[in-house]
């Protein structure tokens, strides 16, 4: 059997030494070699998208993401390695794991305990996107688009606005746009702070609104357009929307 | 009734004493408590509004001297009346009260005013009742407080070590053992004192060289956890360090500022105390990255909370504490008046 490749992800370094003591530790029940360390998601998903694993333990509680958001943006990838979260005491998170059968260590682990779960993982157990999205109760900080087998991560605040296609919605930031596999609806309720819907097929950051111009034709039943600050294009607003949208330039 | 109260006044719990008589709060108390008495008493005696002013102008004439003679007596005495039980030190606080206000009496009739021998004996009598009702009164305040002592215990050890600082260290040091034995030693030593400290009695004041030494304990922890991320600077005043203070006054804001501080950033974070002394005042500034999205978690004001209500036990009016977002830092100013420690 080839032996598991496994990453860890923890942004405490004793707490990634004490990882790899104990993977030395159980290497003679589940035969594996650590392929990489990272110190937070940004790094893990950038070692993802260069490097491949088969299992990552990643930590919960860390800077810039949560180990679970990590967790969500590289199940973009091809073959996303089987996650393992690990954690030191955190009520929520570790009664979200228990109500949908996710697996997870405690902080300090036991080797017998790293030793089960990793080979759960060889087994194939992996967490689906719909449990993760359940895990996370807060609003992500970036989203995940998979381009040509890599991660790239847009923070949500570049975004400034999101349109539905026929397949794919697509985001737009100042610079380019990025395609994703999400609903327009989710993205609705997930960031109804940050957007605001404007058409059937539009999301606006309610940040970026800069005013209306009147437009003419049949896109717009409404009559209006949105323009946003840093973005040529002139977003028509449908009539169901206009009531809404025209009482964000009083806010 | 009167026979239970007397019992509870003998009664010497650990966490009864003698009210700071030094403390603005405690003085005003005491001369709005005895100027309400003198009023009742001539309301009682005088007929008609005219009749009870004038009634307490004659009070007042025997009374203010007295009371002021007694407020400034029991100053200067406030730190030798502490000092024994409280039994003792209640019966001392009633027999300086008769006798600065036989004193006092005797005082002005040398000036002219005869005094009779009924009001000398009434108004020395009336100065020892007024002082044990206030003492009671003290008393009984410092126990409507205590349960605030009594929590600040056990939030030290449900709460404010939050489990996430106890496992992570433990995890921490679990990583030193095999590679460092000599630093996990280290580690382990300083885990036990941060613990015996939550542990012991915290209702006495300590001197603020103690909580200073507690804070770099911990910090010290949680330097191996979080490495260069996390960052100290320390500034403490000559002599401030001999202020006394009550006990996890500093600890459990420093490790506020490190969980909502310094572990959410991605780079390194500050953190910044300084203790200033100016003349009679601690001044305590603790600052601290701020990142408003992690506003969410929860465990900061309960601590505050806490740390304002025994100020407010130990010091009255006399202390402050307030908080405010300056760019982008989380700021916490505390004000204490400086009592030096023996």
């Amino acid at each position: 059997m080839t032996p598991l490749r496994v990453l860890i992800v923890d942004d405490e370094s004793p707490a990634r030494e004490r990882l790899r003591e104990l993977l030395d530790d159980c290497r003679a029940e589940v035969a594996h070699i650590v392929v990489g360390e990272a110190a937070n998601g940004l790094e893990g998903t950038e070692f993802l998208s260069a490097n491949a694993a088969d299992v990552a333990l990643v930590d919960i509680h860390m800077p810039g993401m949560s180990g679970i958001e990590f967790a969500r943006h590289i199940q973009v990838l091809e073959t996303p390695p089987a996650v393992v979260f690990v954690t030191a005491h955190d009520q929520y998170a570790v009664e979200a794991f228990e109500l949908n059968a996710v697996d997870y260590l405690l902080k300090p682990i036991r080797a017998s305990r790293l030793a089960a779960a990793l080979k759960k993982a060889a087994a194939g157990v992996r967490i689906t996107t719909e449990v993760l999205e359940r895990l996370d109760p807060h609003p992500r900080r970036f989203f995940s688009a998979g381009e040509r087998g890599r991660v790239t991560l847009v923070p949500v605040a570049d975004v400034v606005f999101v349109k539905a296609g026929l397949k794919y919605v697509s985001l737009h930031t100042r610079e380019r746009e990025y395609l994703v596999e999400e609903s327009l609806t989710r993205l609705e309720q997930e960031f109804a702070a940050l957007f605001v819907r404007i058409h059937r097929n539009c999301l606006i950051a309610r940040r970026a609104v800069r005013g209306f111009e009147r437009m003419a034709g049949e896109e717009s039943d409404a009559g209006w357009a949105v323009v946003l600050e840093g973005c040529e294009e002139k977003l028509p607003v449908s009539r169901r929307q206009w009531a809404q949208v025209k009482a964000l330039l009083k806010a | 009734m009167a026979e239970q109260q007397a019992s509870s006044i003998r009664q010497n719990d650990s966490s009864d004493a003698l009210p700071d008589f030094r403390n603005l709060g405690v003085i005003t108390r005491i001369l709005l408590a005895v100027n309400a008495a003198a009023f009742a008493a001539a309301a009682v005696r005088g007929q008609g509004i005219a009749d009870i002013a004038a009634q307490f102008f004659e009070i007042a004439f025997w009374v203010e001297p007295a009371l002021f003679a007694n407020l400034a007596a029991l100053y200067a005495a406030s730190a030798a009346l502490a000092r024994p039980r409280y039994a003792t030190g209640f019966t001392c606080t009633l027999i300086v009260a008769a006798a600065v206000t036989a004193a006092l009496f005797e005082a002005q009739a040398l000036l002219g005013h005869a005094v009779g021998r009924v009001t000398l004996i009434s108004g020395v009598a009336s100065a020892a009742a007024l002082a044990a009702f206030l003492l009671e009164y003290f008393r009984l305040r410092n126990r409507a407080f205590s349960p605030a002592l009594a929590e600040a215990r056990l939030q030290a050890l449900q709460a404010r070590i939050r489990p996430h600082f106890l496992y992570n260290s433990l995890n921490a040091v679990l990583a030193l053992i095999r590679r460092e034995p000599k630093r996990a030693e280290a580690a382990l030593e300083d885990m036990a004192e941060l613990f015996r400290s939550l542990m012991a009695d915290n209702r006495r004041l300590i001197p603020l060289r103690e909580e200073i030494a507690l804070c770099r304990q911990y910090l010290n922890l949680e330097h191996l956890r979080l490495g260069e991320r996390l960052r100290v600077e320390w500034s403490v005043d000559a002599g401030a360090e001999d202020a006394l203070v009550p006990p996890m006054l500093l600890q459990p804001l420093v490790e506020n500022a490190v969980y909502h501080g310094v572990e959410p950033g991605l780079a390194a974070g500050v953190i910044d105390i300084r203790i200033g002394l100016d003349r009679d005042r601690i001044r305590v500034t603790l600052s601290n990255p701020y990142h408003p999205e992690h506003q969410h978690r929860q465990g900061n004001r309960m601590a505050l909370a806490n740390i304002r209500e025994r100020l407010a036990l130990h010091f009255d009016v006399e202390a402050d504490l307030t908080t405010r977002i300056e760019s982008e830092r989380y700021r916490i100013d505390m004000v204490m008046p400086y009592r030096r420690a023996p």
